[in-house]
């Protein structure tokens, strides 16, 4: 029988058994990650050595803009997790709290859609 | 110990940090209007030292990452272990990124 009071049941307290895919998510991007970074760092070094179209060019090829949008996606999956870990560590007063979380939610889809948005430009636009 | 810490620094870092590839790439998407400010921007002194930071953060949270896993497929716990990871990322950070920015200027790219 769970050590619990009729309120702290009501009230959810206690252990959320929940987390595992948090902690798979978390593994899985950063394993990604490492690869992907590799890989980007090349592409901004050959990027930043080359003149304005070439830059454009680079990033809307085919193979050059799906590993972008790969190492993107990686990353926006990976630093909300991070940053909302970072948020219920030490942010406890209720309205901070959710306040903060729902910003870390905005900032990382608005930067993450940023990104796409121009990779996808660059790649079938002009 | 402080290299937990540390990681977690270099992440809030790299988090808010993201904006500096999306401002970057969204210049060059948008055109020679944002990009020439953007360019000017990532040129001058100050810029230079944010990308730079920017580079080292990216190497330390990554190598840091790398130990973590280590430890969570159960290697490297024991405390001479540890202490040789901590180390090897914090040189391993300060080389990678040495050697990125030496690297571009040599190349010309910078």
């Amino acid at each position: 029988m769970a050590m619990r009071t009729p309120l702290r049941r009501v009230r959810g307290l206690g252990s959320a058994h929940e987390g595992t895919d948090h902690f798979w998510m978390q593994r899985l991007t950063s394993v990604a990650a490492v690869p992907l970074t590799i890989v980007v760092v090349g592409v901004v070094l050959a990027a930043a050595g080359a003149d304005f179209a070439a830059a454009r060019a680079l990033i809307g090829s085919p193979v050059v803009a799906i590993v972008l949008l790969l190492t993107v996606a990686v990353y926006v999956l990976h630093m909300h997790i991070g940053m909302q870990e970072i948020i219920i560590d030490y942010v406890h007063a209720p309205a901070a709290k959710i306040a903060s979380l729902m910003l870390n939610t905005a900032f990382a889809a608005v930067v993450g859609l940023a990104c796409v948005f121009a990779i996808l430009k660059l790649a079938f636009g002009s | 110990m402080s290299m937990s810490i540390v990681h977690r620094i270099t992440g809030a870092a790299l988090y808010f940090g993201m904006l500096i590839p999306a401002l970057w790439l969204l210049a060059l998407a948008v055109g020679p209007a944002w990009f020439q400010p953007v360019q000017e921007l990532f040129g001058s002194w100050l810029g230079r030292l944010i990308l730079i930071g920017y580079t080292w953060a990216l190497m330390h949270h990554m190598l840091g990452g790398i130990r973590h896993l280590i430890w969570d497929m159960g290697y490297g716990l024991t405390l001479e272990a540890a202490d040789a990871l901590a180390w090897a990322t914090l040189i391993g950070s300060i080389v990678l990124t040495a050697a990125l920015w030496l690297g571009a200027y040599a190349l010309g790219v910078l």
